[in-house]
């Protein structure tokens, strides 16, 4: 396969620069098995990454973890990266952006901040995140603001805050940001541990988007709405990552170098490393970047289907952690074989006597539920 | 800034936008938070002439100048038209 043709210079690197992380979201993508601390790359691995990045054409870098703000470094690599002439963006639980903090990262060249948020209310926000965090994120977007530098929030959205919608996006508006990312819940990692928990019904969910399509219409030219679509819902697959090995590259706390944050999960593909090879050489040449670009790897239906050049079959992580083989359908699809597995989980959210809305979670509906954990 | 998009009189580019020479694909490039705009070579030059200094005639006479064409103003406008309803210029 000609490789080369086939990969166009990724835009955006997303450095994940540690796994370690102050919050313990239900949600979270990130592995199950955390990076340790010392298996982190160093500042110097850091700074040549991004200098690989530069080269390979990469224009905008996305520092985020875990919580990135644990590392000491992160002034220098924004330093860096301003010098290599980056946009930058910072992506970030709030805890540990003081004024302070926020100004010397502008200071270093830092152009935009992206903080999340679980829940309109202090109460389930902190339960979700499983520790006390909503006074810090609130004071991190105002120091973001104080700063000068761009405000975007995160809500990652799922059956236990759904109901909270509109309250959400006028938290979000009130603290001042720009864009408001509502990303309903994708089942990789710790999500996909608690799925069952978190899955919305087709109801709740209709409520919910009905509402976004009103306030996005009421807050055009003051924040821009995005919906990131809750996947197991739809029809046809996600467009995932704009295909693999496409449009962005990770690279993991420990140099793992990935098409998507999440491909690391596929045991079934090496990922090469920063440590051994240059950023570029993986891109372009490794086995597992090429492994799904292009067309040719397709099964039936894909590879018939004139959707495949919307969809690139869907999401090879999904297809993986569902059926065990990355190749396959994204069980999404309507029409893929492996359907059965997406349909079943999402007719138990339709029937689910689990309750949605804060006033009435209780310990009991909630203690299945897995919050991210590094193990000891 | 609801409704139609209008130019200000002297458009600036937005505080979050920054504009990019990428050398690797050789094209214009507008950067901003989760996006990447590429742009043409007539839309690289307004942008970069968006400084908060010029009104929407001197941006579009000093292009004229540049380019060795009259009336472009027009097409000025609706190119600014375009990127200030996305909030990319002020």
């Amino acid at each position: 396969m000609g490789s080369l043709a086939q990969a166009p210079a990724p835009f955006a690197l997303l450095a994940e620069v540690t796994h370690r992380c102050p919050l313990h979201c239900v949600y979270c993508s990130n592995p199950l098995e955390l990076k340790h601390e010392a298996e982190e790359l160093t500042t110097d691995d850091w700074l040549r990454v991004l200098e690989e990045a530069h080269a390979l054409g990469v224009v905008q870098l996305h520092l985020s973890g875990g919580e990135p703000l644990v590392r000491q470094d992160l002034e220098v690599l924004v330093r860096r990266a301003e010098e290599l002439g980056f946009y930058t963006n910072l992506i970030t639980s709030g805890v540990g952006l003081s004024p302070e903090k926020a100004r010397a990262l502008a200071a270093a060249g830092l152009d935009s901040v992206q903080v999340s948020l679980q829940a309109a209310t202090s109460s389930l926000s902190d339960w979700i995140g499983g520790r006390k965090s909503y006074a810090e994120k609130r004071a991190a977007a105002e120091a973001t603001m104080v700063a000068n530098l761009s405000l975007s929030m995160n809500v990652v959205l799922h059956r236990l805050n759904l109901d909270q919608l509109e309250a959400v996006i006028d938290t979000c508006a009130s603290w001042g940001a720009e864009r408001l990312e509502l990303a309903n819940t994708q089942y990789y990692g710790w999500a996909l541990l608690n799925r069952d928990r978190l899955l919305p019904s087709k109801s709740q969910l209709a409520k919910a988007e009905a509402i976004y399509e009103r306030k996005k219409a009421d807050l055009k030219g003051r924040m821009e709405l995005i919906w990131v679509r809750p996947d197991y819902h739809e029809r046809f697959p996600k467009p995932c990552m704009g295909g693999w090995g496409q449009v962005t590259v990770t690279v993991a706390p420990d140099g793992s170098t990935l098409p998507c944050p999440v491909a690391g999960s596929i045991t079934t593909l090496r990922f090469e490393t920063v440590r051994q090879h240059e950023l570029g050489w993986i891109w372009r040449e490794s086995a597992a970047f090429n492994r799904f670009r292009g067309f040719d790897w397709m099964p039936e239906p894909c590879r018939t289907c004139d959707r495949r050049f919307e969809d690139f079959g869907g999401c090879r992580c999904q297809a993986f952690a569902l059926t065990g083989d990355a190749a396959r359908t994204d069980p999404v699809c309507q029409w893929a074989p492996d359907h059965a597995l997406v349909a079943a989980a999402v007719a138990r959210a339709n029937g689910s006597s689990l309750k949605g809305t804060e006033s009435t979670i209780s310990s009991k509906d909630l203690r299945d539920l897995t919050f991210r954990r590094m193990q000891a | 800034m609801t409704g139609t998009p209008t130019t200000a009189p002297k458009p600036r580019l937005a505080a979050k936008a920054r504009l990019r020479y990428d050398e690797v694909r050789q094209i214009d490039l507008l950067l901003l938070p989760e996006r990447v705009v590429k742009l043409n070579r007539s839309g690289a030059a307004i942008l970069r002439l968006c400084d908060g200094t010029r009104t929407v005639r001197e941006i579009a006479d000093a292009l004229g100048a540049q380019y060795g064409q009259a009336n472009v103003e027009s097409d000025v406008v609706e190119f600014l038209m375009r990127i200030s309803g996305e909030g990319w210029v002020h």
